[in-house]
């Protein structure tokens, strides 16, 4: 059990190339963060520097209160589970997961009872003979959990665990590793690009871009309060709708819509983000009101979304799936004023 | 009816195509194969046949000569009583197998920190040791000559040992190189975040997957050595220290007289030891360990 801090640490692969530039960012002991961006965001350097396994070229990375910069990776205390899950093929499943125990001297008998006691959580019991390629994806991914938890570490690092996994198993490893990150009470660094393991799994969640970090919060809290575009645009699905605004004083207009907004933003090119989710289908409660000309239909079956176009902006808006919608069909749809956000265009960033 | 006939064996699945298929796979795969297997396994058969003629047959030009009519085992007999082959077989051996053992252990470091660790100059010798093996021996052997004889090896098995790994080294990292490069790197990294240090990878990960790549250069190795002929004739001069090829090749021949069975049975013999290793050896090369390693 252990926090982790990123102060100030930026990572160079050469001179005009910054993997992750300078990233401050303190993660607590038990808590389950996710790292999450597009690839070569950063978030893989950055947990590859806190495992030893890259180099650090500025700042300083924390295992509680000792700096680890110059510390070699096995006397660090962590575990990671990579994404390709990096098994020995040539040991079995049984020497897979006590290598990390028979490195640091572990008895024998030791040995013996804690990978039995990890298989045994892990449902690998029957497996602990076979050879890595001998067993299936979901197999070997759970063996490189189990190598993992049987060192019990001070702190996890997973790097894109799942995507490996198909879609179903994927969903329930998910939960799996949500489990078990309850039943250790250990610190977990989670490394993925999708927002949804990001927004189902974090504690908190610390979104990264071009190695810069944009946010870091709460689920819920990135979801409501996205501090700029790229974050409001990255985490949600669908996206956000983003429509160019100009603005005088309070009154905000797009090519299809004009509305009051609740306080001058003093700018005078904003973007308005307004979530697939949060379109009203009353109108008359609505402070504003839109009429989307539907271009595409997409029925799901708990969802039902609309493609259109509200004056030359393209939009995208979920509603009941019992409304009946045909393409072509003009819709009038509420804003839900206490849900919109507002960029400033020029920098992207939220002004409310 | 006849035309019939033609038709129905045209017929995809009956006889006639099939045997049609079978011919067409004859004529492409099996007859080159067979012209090629001919051409170079007859310098073999010769060899072989020729050790067991007895020496009127040799010259007796009014038979077969690709036939034996009466086998004899005179020629190794002699091989063995008159002549120094047993101890020129000890010293290929010797020679060989050392030279094989220092080459890897140089080979194995070089080529795993080539291909693994990040340093400055890394891509440079790596090209380094790329060019120098390029250098022909036939180049090499003058300076080379001129260390032997500084160090007073002349005739001594250890100037062999110490100047085959000069071009073995080279050849066997380069292989290794590549054969490091080709095992995930992740593997070694989650040995060393497992608490392995760097050698202790290296000895438990790297080296037992690449264990194929290491037997392959390891009989690469030895077949160059226990075949060498030039180092060997120049640094070797007194009958007990000299290898197959040069013994046999200095001491077999005088002048212009050939002693054709004996010759034949020694290159036989001299042959045997690598074609054994090879036949041993041959499913390391092909058996791809790291498979199942990554990837769900």
């Amino acid at each position: 059990m252990a926090s982790v801090t990123y102060e100030h640490v930026t990572k160079k692969f050469s001179t005009d190339t910054t993997a992750v530039d300078d990233l401050s960012l303190e993660i607590r002991d038990t808590e389950f963060m996710v790292l999450v961006g597009p690839s070569g965001c950063g978030k893989s350097t950055a947990l590859r520097m806190l495992a030893g396994l890259e180099d650090i070229t500025a700042g300083e990375i924390k295992i509680d209160d000792q700096v680890v910069n110059e510390m070699p990776p096995r006397d660090r205390d962590v575990a990671m589970v990579f994404q390709s899950y990096a098994l020995y093929p040539h040991m079995s499943v049984f020497d897979n997961m006590g290598f990390g125990l028979k490195m640091r001297g572990s008895t024998r008998s030791e040995i013996t009872s804690r990978v039995k006691e990890a298989g045994r959580i892990l449902r690998l019991d029957q497996l602990l003979a076979r050879k890595p390629r001998q067993l299936s994806g979901g197999q070997r991914q759970r063996v490189a959990v189990g190598r993992a938890i049987v060192r019990q570490p001070r702190v996890f690092l997973l790097d894109e665990p799942l995507s490996n996994l198909d879609a179903m198993l994927r969903v329930q490893t998910r939960i799996e590793l949500q489990k078990m990150h309850q039943r250790l009470g250990t610190t977990f660094i989670y490394v993925t690009h999708d927002q949804v393991e990001a927004m189902t799994m974090g504690d908190r969640i610390a979104v990264m871009k071009d190695g810069v970090l944009q946010q870091v919060a709460p689920p819920r809290e990135i979801y409501d309060q996205p501090v700029n575009m790229y974050v409001a645009g990255f985490i949600g699905s669908p996206r956000m709708n983003f429509l160019p605004v100009t603005i005088s004083d309070h009154k905000a207009k797009a090519s299809g819509l004009e509305l009051n907004l609740p306080k001058a933003p003093g700018v005078e090119h904003g973007v308005l983000g307004i979530r697939p989710e949060h379109f009203l289908p009353n109108v008359s409660d609505a402070d504003a009101a839109i009429d989307l000309k539907v271009e595409v239909l997409e029925v799901l079956g708990s969802d039902q979304y609309l493609y259109g176009k509200v004056g030359s902006d393209d939009l995208i808006v979920r509603v009941d799936p019992q409304l009946k919608v045909d393409i072509g069909d003009r819709v009038r749809l509420g804003l839900d004023m206490q849900r919109l956000h507002l960029f400033d265009a020029g920098t992207e960033k939220a002004l409310f | 009816m006849a035309a019939v006939a033609r038709v129905k064996v045209r017929r995809p699945g009956t006889g006639r195509v099939i045997g049609d298929r079978f011919v067409g796979r004859a004529l492409r795969i099996y007859l080159p194969l067979l012209v090629m297997l001919v051409v170079t396994l007859f310098p073999f058969y010769w060899m072989a046949i020729t050790s067991f003629k007895s020496a009127s047959e040799l010259f007796d030009f009014s038979v077969s000569p690709l036939w034996v009519r009466e086998p004899t085992l005179d020629w190794y007999r002699h091989l063995f009583t008159q002549t120094n082959f047993p101890r020129w077989a000890f010293n290929t051996a010797i020679v060989a197998i050392a030279s094989t053992l220092i080459s890897l252990f140089c080979s194995i470091l070089a080529g795993y920190s080539l291909a693994r660790l990040r340093y400055r100059g890394a891509d440079t010798i790596g090209w380094g040791i790329f060019v120098t093996y390029l250098v022909p021996p036939t180049l090499l052997f003058l300076p080379l000559t001129f260390v032997i004889r500084e160090l007073h090896l002349f005739n001594n098995l250890w100037a062999l040992i110490l100047t085959y790994p000069t071009f073995l080294i080279p050849f066997c990292t380069w292989m290794l190189m590549g054969f490091f490069k080709g095992i995930p790197r992740e593997l070694e990294e989650a040995a060393l975040v497992d608490g392995a240090t760097r050698i202790q990878a290296m000895v438990r990960i790297a080296i037992p997957l690449a264990l194929p790549g290491i037997l392959a250069a390891a009989l690469f190795a030895f077949t160059l050595s226990w075949n060498e002929f030039l180092y060997a004739l120049i640094f070797m001069n007194d009958s007990l220290v000299k290898t197959i090829p040069v013994g046999v090749t200095q001491e077999l021949i005088h002048g212009d007289e050939f002693f054709w069975g004996e010759l034949m049975a020694a290159a036989l013999l001299g042959s045997v030891p690598v074609a054994v290793l090879y036949s041993f050896f041959v499913d390391y090369f092909v058996a791809g360990m790291t498979a199942g390693a990554v990837k769900g």
